[in-house]
């Protein structure tokens, strides 16, 4: 179908844009790859006013590094998150997860901004930022602050973000020396998780230290599996990594959808963050 | 109105849009580029893939507007005075087309796994090739065709790469 009509506006820096942003109230949308919002505006299931296109603000793409910390600009696409070595070798989990997302044409212009602002649970990305104990920094009027993932996925299709406010870039601790592994289970190539599992592990001696278990689709918003995080502390091999998994699905609230009822989502969680883990801790 | 200045397959065009048009209908219904089709209303089909500034993209799923300044190149744009490129031949040859509506679509996302990787697996080829739906050939004939024009004449390819536990297999692998 034809989206909508809108105005539109392409700023040139972050100021204009959350001016711009400002001045519309709740009738902008800000677009960056578009992958999202333009399917919306087809389907007609969103109406802006004013279209904010902050797809070439200078400054807004691409990886550096600050001491422990990787910073990855909001509008970093993809296709480029994949390829980047310092994502790789600093959070190869992320690299692996985006791998999974969508297609090649709908990577080389997806950003990694747009799917943590979208903040769809069944979405990718938020799940493992969640796991990664990432930043995510925001521009408004009153200038920057930076929100905690674990705040910033409020509700369903909600972020934290204020309807003025830009994502301008995430910040993800260095995982150096962390085992990881993302499990997404999904019924045909291209598809959406059914659920997904993003897994982190540090080990000593041969027993797993630590585990951090992010979900995808297990809620209104990506969640972490803390049950079966603090189960894993000390597991040290395939039947201690299954019990501690088999508490993956507490305290989480799955949806029922044409593909899955909740009782089969928190089976899919156990069954893959058991996966996860053991993969992540070389113990598959 | 907004003014946007793109090159499609080598022409320049200066032109007037409303910001909500679909690169998709720029390309149809202003130049009359029909080779690009729209198959679905959902970003899913592919049929409608053109290269943007050398990447593949869904143009669908951009804005005209975006494309400003941008150069876009379309099935149509690939044939030098009239002769196929290798993989067009290749999906005439190998048969990999029936109705040929995701065809323009396939080709240009297989020209961009072919940009990337030269000699794909198979399974590359169909992992490249997710994006692109098609209704009538059930893909065999169309990774034949890719991997043809990539020089592997019998079609069958190198050995598959290994699947991970979920049975869904990594292309673009990542490991620690
Ligand atoms: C066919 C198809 C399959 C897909 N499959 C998957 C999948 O398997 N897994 C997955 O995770 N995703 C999938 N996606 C979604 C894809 O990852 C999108 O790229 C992503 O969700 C949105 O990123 P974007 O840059 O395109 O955002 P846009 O579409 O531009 O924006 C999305 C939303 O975020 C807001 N927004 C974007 N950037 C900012 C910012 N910097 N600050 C504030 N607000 C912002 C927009 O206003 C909008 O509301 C799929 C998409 C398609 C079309
Ligand atoms: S028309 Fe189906 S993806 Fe563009
Ligand atoms: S040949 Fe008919 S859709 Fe592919």
């Amino acid at each position: 179908m034809i989206p909508p009509a809108f105005e539109y506006a392409r700023p040139e820096t972050v100021e204009e844009a959350v001016r711009l942003l400002a001045e519309a109230g709740d009738e902008a949308k800000v677009l960056a790859g578009g992958q999202s919002l333009l399917p919306l505006l087809r389907l007609r299931l969103a109406f802006p006013e004013l279209v904010v296109d902050v797809g070439r603000i200078p400054g807004l793409r691409g990886v550096r590094e600050d001491g422990d910390t990787l910073v990855i600009g909001a509008l970093t696409t993809h296709h480029e998150v994949i390829r980047d070595p310092l994502v790789r070798r600093h959070a190869g989990l992320l690299a692996a997860a985006t791998a999974t997302v969508a297609d090649p044409a709908v990577r080389h212009r997806g950003t990694l901004g747009g799917s943590l602002a979208h903040a769809d649970p069944a979405g990718d990305l938020p799940a493992v930022v969640l796991a990664l104990d990432g930043e995510l920094v925001a521009a408004g009027p009153e200038g920057r602050r930076t929100v905690p993932a674990r705040e910033f996925f409020v509700d369903y299709l909600q972020s934290a973000l204020s309807p003025d406010e830009l994502l301008i870039e995430i910040r993800v601790p260095k995982a150096d020396g962390w085992g990881f592994h993302y499990e997404k289970f999904h019924r045909v190539a291209q598809s959406w998780a059914i659920v997904g599992v993003a897994a982190l592990v540090r080990r000593e001696d041969g027993r797993i230290a630590e585990a951090r278990v992010g979900l995808t689709n297990m809620g209104a918003t990506p969640l972490r599996a803390s049950a079966a995080e603090t189960a894993l502390a000390g597991a040290d091999g395939p039947d201690p990594v299954r019990r501690a998994a088999s508490g993956a699905a507490e305290g989480t609230r799955p949806g029922q959808d044409a593909s899955a009822s909740p009782e089969y989502r928190a089976h899919l969680a156990r069954v893959l963050t058991e996966r996860a883990v053991l993969t992540a801790a070389g113990m598959g | 109105m907004t003014h946007i200045t793109v090159n499609v397959d080598g022409t320049t065009y200066e032109d007037d849009v409303e910001p909500r048009l679909l690169l998709a209908h720029y390309l149809r219904d202003r130049l009359g580029l029909t080779g690009t089709p729209i198959g679905c209303d959902t970003s899913n089909c592919g049929a409608c893939t053109v290269e943007l500034d050398g990447a593949s993209a869904k143009s669908c799923s951009v804005l005209a507007v975006q494309a400003d300044g941008c150069a876009v190149t379309t099935v149509q744009g690939l044939a030098r005075n009239g002769e196929l490129t290798a993989l067009q031949r290749a999906f005439h040859e190998q048969h990999g087309l029936q109705c040929g509506y995701c065809t323009p679509g396939m080709i240009m996302a297989a020209r961009d796994l072919l940009r990337e990787n030269p000699h794909p697996t198979s399974d590359e080829v169909r992992h490249a090739l997710e994006g692109n739906l098609c209704r009538c050939t059930g893909y065999q004939n169309i990774v034949r065709a890719v991997l043809a024009a990539s020089g592997q004449q019998d079609g069958s390819g190198p050995a598959d790469r290994t699947r991970d536990a979920s049975g869904q297999q990594v292309t673009e692998e990542v490991t620690a």
